[in-house]
This record gives structure tokens, sequence and C-alpha cells, in this order.
């Protein structure tokens, strides 16, 4: 038997990656006390880190190692850069309200590490293994750091719901990939599309058997109608900085799940994948989009409104040509942006003691701090898409797609929900820019950090909205 | 046994894992049983493919499977305890606090 050792350098990034992560665990367990801030330096060390050799290892070929098990390749790094960068603003904005909380400095860092380190393994993967085990190891910490705060029961039952539901979807997926992988004799995704190459849908129902439990799967995780009961309780009963977490990243790295499961594996099943989709897509934007209309907690309307946006972003998905998919992750990307800032905001400005949750907190903002008002104002505006802030483009390109795929009649319904979601989003402008506060003292976050990662974030979106091409093109050039 | 009794034998089990997350209103523990039955279940479709198809990958896969299913069951159990403290109930209808 001879044993070929893989070619390890694709994955250098995740091998940093892990040994930052245990360095930070070490360090928290026997330098905190004398440096309390070490950790915290030493994760944002490790994502800068990460991100340098993410992109000095960024090639324009595809590359396939670790016994096909392990892929390199353009959409890859641009997610995994995205997901670092991602989880370096969470960071940043959560310093304090961890701090304040007690939520334990140290595991809340390695926590998300860890979870992170899942993420790229995952968006890397080229294998059912690799990919239930990246699907794992992103998703088991998350359970952790939900329930970190012990003290509030409500985030213990936030934990418990999610795992539940993340449980579920896990097994979902696999009971689908079960299915796969006895009807193609593989477990590697590049032989699985292979083999599917010379099977028609019509001639093997095990496989469209499958199809449906991976699509569920899928839906699971990224959060999106009718398998969205989760998202609002999770988001709600969790610290607001794990909420921050929880809504940005794993987003993306579902999206590159649903990319490598669908489009990498199945492209020529599209036609049966589109039909789960599109149901996915209309339930998630109908309810996502109304049920947001009556919440009074900010959290939980974005929790409804992230519902909405995954439905969107499906939309792309499901056009089933390259100009959907890089719409797709385009929209991804700008998304995750947008809900960065928008929970970001969330708990920068929540204080030692009090949340600023409920949308009446936020009555009157600009005339307690206008800088922060008007970031807050782009972000809404972005995310009900109102030009030319980076939200519109996104749309522009899903719905360009739909159009470019004959399915107008959904393109239109579309637009419809996206006008009837306007409404609260411009609901939160209004209370913040023409409602009495109802305290006068002027808010603010403490750390200059914070005001500067929140400012380049919210101006950001708006660049973007004036260059979408900065990473449009990036997007087109993936698929 | 053929392959289709193996099938037959996972899906009655996911089945079962399915109904009793659905249906159970009683007790948190149950519902982690339940998540366990499921990944059994999955492990009983890898092995059956597996063995008639002659090919190993599936075999392996189940290794992994059960090592997650583990770490899964010390987060569930853990997140139990946590709960347990706060709430002095592990009754699943108790869980409504998050509602709207």
């Amino acid at each position: 038997m001879n044993f070929v050792i893989p070619d390890v350098v694709p994955a250098i990034p995740e091998i940093f990656m892990l040994a930052m992560t245990c360095i930070v665990l070490l360090s928290g367990l026997f330098l905190q006390r004398r440096y309390p801030s070490l950790p915290y330096m030493l994760s944002l060390l490790a994502l800068v880190g990460a991100v340098v050799l993410t992109v000095a290892l960024y090639k324009h070929t595809t590359e396939i190692t670790f016994h096909n098990s392990y892929i390199i390749d353009h959409i890859g790094s641009i997610l995994k850069v995205t997901i670092l960068g991602t989880c370096f603003f969470v960071f940043l904005y959560c310093r304090r309200y961890v701090a304040d909380r007690n939520i334990l400095n140290t595991e809340f860092y390695v926590l998300c590490l860890f979870s992170v380190l899942g993420m790229m393994v995952l968006v890397s993967a080229y294998s059912f293994i690799s990919l239930y085990l990246g699907l794992e190891i992103f998703s088991l910490p998350l359970y952790a750091l939900i329930a970190l705060q012990r003290d509030a029961a409500r985030s213990a039952e936030a934990a418990m719901k999610y795992f539940i539901m993340g449980a579920v979807a896990s097994g979902m997926l696999l009971y689908g990939l079960s299915m796969i992988y006895g009807a193609t004799k593989s477990v590697d995704i590049a032989v699985v599309s292979q083999v599917l190459t010379s099977v028609p849908a019509s001639q093997n129902l095990i496989l469209v058997f499958g199809l449906v439990f991976v699509v569920v799967g899928v839906a699971f995780k990224l959060g999106g109608a009718p398998f969205h009961m989760w998202v609002p309780d999770v988001y709600e009963g969790a610290p607001s900085a794990v909420t921050l977490f929880i809504a940005t990243a794993p987003k993306i790295a579902a999206f590159a799940m649903a990319v490598r499961l669908l489009v990498d594996m199945m492209p020529l099943y599209q036609v049966e994948w589109q039909h789960m989709l599109i149901v996915v897509a209309l339930v998630s934007m109908a309810i996502g989009n109304f049920v947001a209309i009556v919440q009074t907690n900010l959290k939980r309307m974005l929790a409804y409104s992230s519902i909405a946006h995954m439905g969107y972003m499906s939309l792309g998905l499901l056009s089933g040509n390259a100009q959907g998919y890089s719409a797709a992750s385009f929209y991804i990307i700008v998304y995750t942006i947008m809900s960065l800032g928008a929970f970001g905001m969330v708990t920068i400005l929540s204080g030692k003691g009090f949340e600023m949750e409920t949308i009446n907190d936020y009555k009157g903002l600009n005339s307690r701090n206008p800088w922060l008002a008007f970031i807050m104002l782009l972000l809404m505006f972005s995310m009900a898409g109102v030009p030319p802030i980076a939200g519109f483009f996104a749309k522009l390109g899903v719905i360009e797609s739909l159009v470019e795929a004959h399915l107008v009649w959904l393109a239109v319904l579309a637009l419809v929900f996206a006008i009837i979601g306007a409404y609260y989003y411009l609901r939160v402008v209004k209370v913040m820019y023409f409602d009495a506060p109802e305290h006068q003292s002027r808010i603010d976050t403490t750390s200059m950090d914070t005001r500067i990662a929140i400012s380049a974030n919210g101006l950001f979106i708006l660049v973007l909205g004036i260059f979408p091409g900065i990473i449009f093109n990036l997007c087109k050039a993936a698929f | 046994m053929t392959l289709t009794a193996y099938l037959i034998i996972g899906a009655i089990l996911f089945g079962i894992s399915l109904a009793g997350i659905v249906l159970n209103r009683k007790n948190l523990i149950v519902l982690l049983m339940c998540i366990e039955l499921m990944l059994l279940a999955v492990n009983t479709n890898f092995v059956a493919f597996s063995h008639f198809l002659g090919d190993n990958a599936g075999e392996v896969f189940v290794f992994f499977i059960l090592t997650v299913a583990a770490a899964e069951a010390a987060i569930g159990l853990a997140i139990l305890m946590v709960l347990y403290r706060k709430r002095h109930t592990i009754n699943v209808d108790d869980l409504n606090t998050l509602k709207g």
C-alpha cells in the first residue's frame, strides 16, 4: 500500500488558523491575568494573518488536494476573505460588550475563531466528509457561544433551539448525502458530478430523493423559510455580540455549501433543484417581509429581514446561469456587510446594563448622535434597496439574472416584496429622525476603534453602491 | 438480507426520530435521543451502501459521523444543564419566552 503525502500548501490558511486559535486559548489560560487584552489582540492577529495567507495563495487556477477532498478556487478565496474580514469587524464591535457583561473573554474569541476555521474548511470542502466536518466545526462552537452568557435564561433557551434545529438540519443533509452516495458510489463531489452527467434525473429517483434532503439541509442552514423557525428566536435570545456573529459569517459559509452541493455537484439537475428553491425563495420573501412589519424588537425585525434576504439571494442561485451565480455571491457578500453594520450598531450602542434592542430605543437617535444615526440610515436604505447604495445593485443583479432565465413572473413578485419590505426599514429611519428621544443624554461609543470601524462599514456600503464593480467583477470572474 | 431491507430500516429509524422531534412536547432529553437516532439512521444507510457497493468510503464516513455525534451530544447536554439551572424544568413546552 502506498501512501502519497498530500500537498498541504492550499490548506495553509486553515492550518495557520488552527495553530493561532490554540495559541489564543493557551494565552488566555496562562497569561490573561497579566495581559488582559492579549487574547483579543492575538485573535485579531490570527484573522489578519489568515487573510494575508489566503490572498497570497490565491491563484487563477483551481487546485484540488487531500485525495480529492479539498479545493482551492476563485470563489472559495473570495468567500474566505469575506468571512475573515467580517469576523475581524465582529471582534472590533463586541470587545466592550463582551467585557461589560462578564461573558468569558478568551472563550468568546476562541469559539468564534474555531467557528471561522470550520467555515473556511466548509468553503474549501470538495468531498462529503470534509464538507460535513467543516459544517460541524462551524456549528458546534456557535451552540456554545449562544449559551456563553450563563446568567441569562433566554440565551440558554435560544441555544437549545439553535442546537436542535442545527442538529436536525445536519441529519437531513447527511440523509440526502447518503442517498447520493448510494446512487453514485462516491463521496467526492468531483466524481459525483462526473457520474451524474451520464444519468438523467428522470431515471434516477433515489438521486432526486437525496437532492430533496440536501436542499432542505441547505435551506435550514441558510435560514430560509419554511425552515426559518429558529432564526428570530436565536437572533433575539442570543447576546447581541453573538447575534452579530451568527447573522454574518455563517450566511457566507451556508452559501458556499449551497454552491458546492448544488452548482458544483449537480449542475445537470438544475431543473429539479430550481423548483425547490423557487418555493424556498417565495416563502422566505413573503414570511420575512410581512412578519418583520409587526416586530417591535430591532433584533427580531432584522432576523425576519435576514430570512427575506436569503430569499432574494436564492433567486440568483435558482436562475441557474453564470450571471445568476455571480449575482447571488455578490448579494450574499453585500448582505453580510449590511447586517454586520446593523447588528454592529445594536452591539456598540448597548452600554453597561442596558440593551438598545427595541425600535423605540432608537427614537431621536439623530439628536443624540447624528453621525451614528446617519450610518444607520445608510444601512437601512441599503437593506431596503434604495439607489445608489450597494443593496440596490445586489437586488438589481439578482432580478436581472431572473429575467435572463425567463422567470419574469418571479422577478415581478420579488420587486413587489422588496417594496413591502421597504416599509419596515424606513420606519426605523423615521423613528431615528422624526420622533422625540426618550432620553436627552448624548449616546456614544466609548472607543475610537469601534467608531472608525462602524463608520468604515457604513461608508463602504455607500462606496460599493457607487462603484459596485470592485466586488462584482471578482464575483463575475468566479463562475 | 438485501440492500432494500437495510434502506427500509434506515428510513424507519429516520422517520421515528423525525416524528419524535416533531411530536414530543414533554422532555428535552428525548429530543436529544431523537437527534442521535437520526444520525444512526444515516449511519445504517452509509454502511449498507458501502457493503453492497463494495466501496469503503462510506464506512470511513460513518466513523466521522459517530465522532461528531458524540461531540454534539456533549454540547447538547451541556446546554441542557445550563437551561435546567436557570429554569428548573426540561419541559419542551416551557421553552416559550421567545415569541412573536
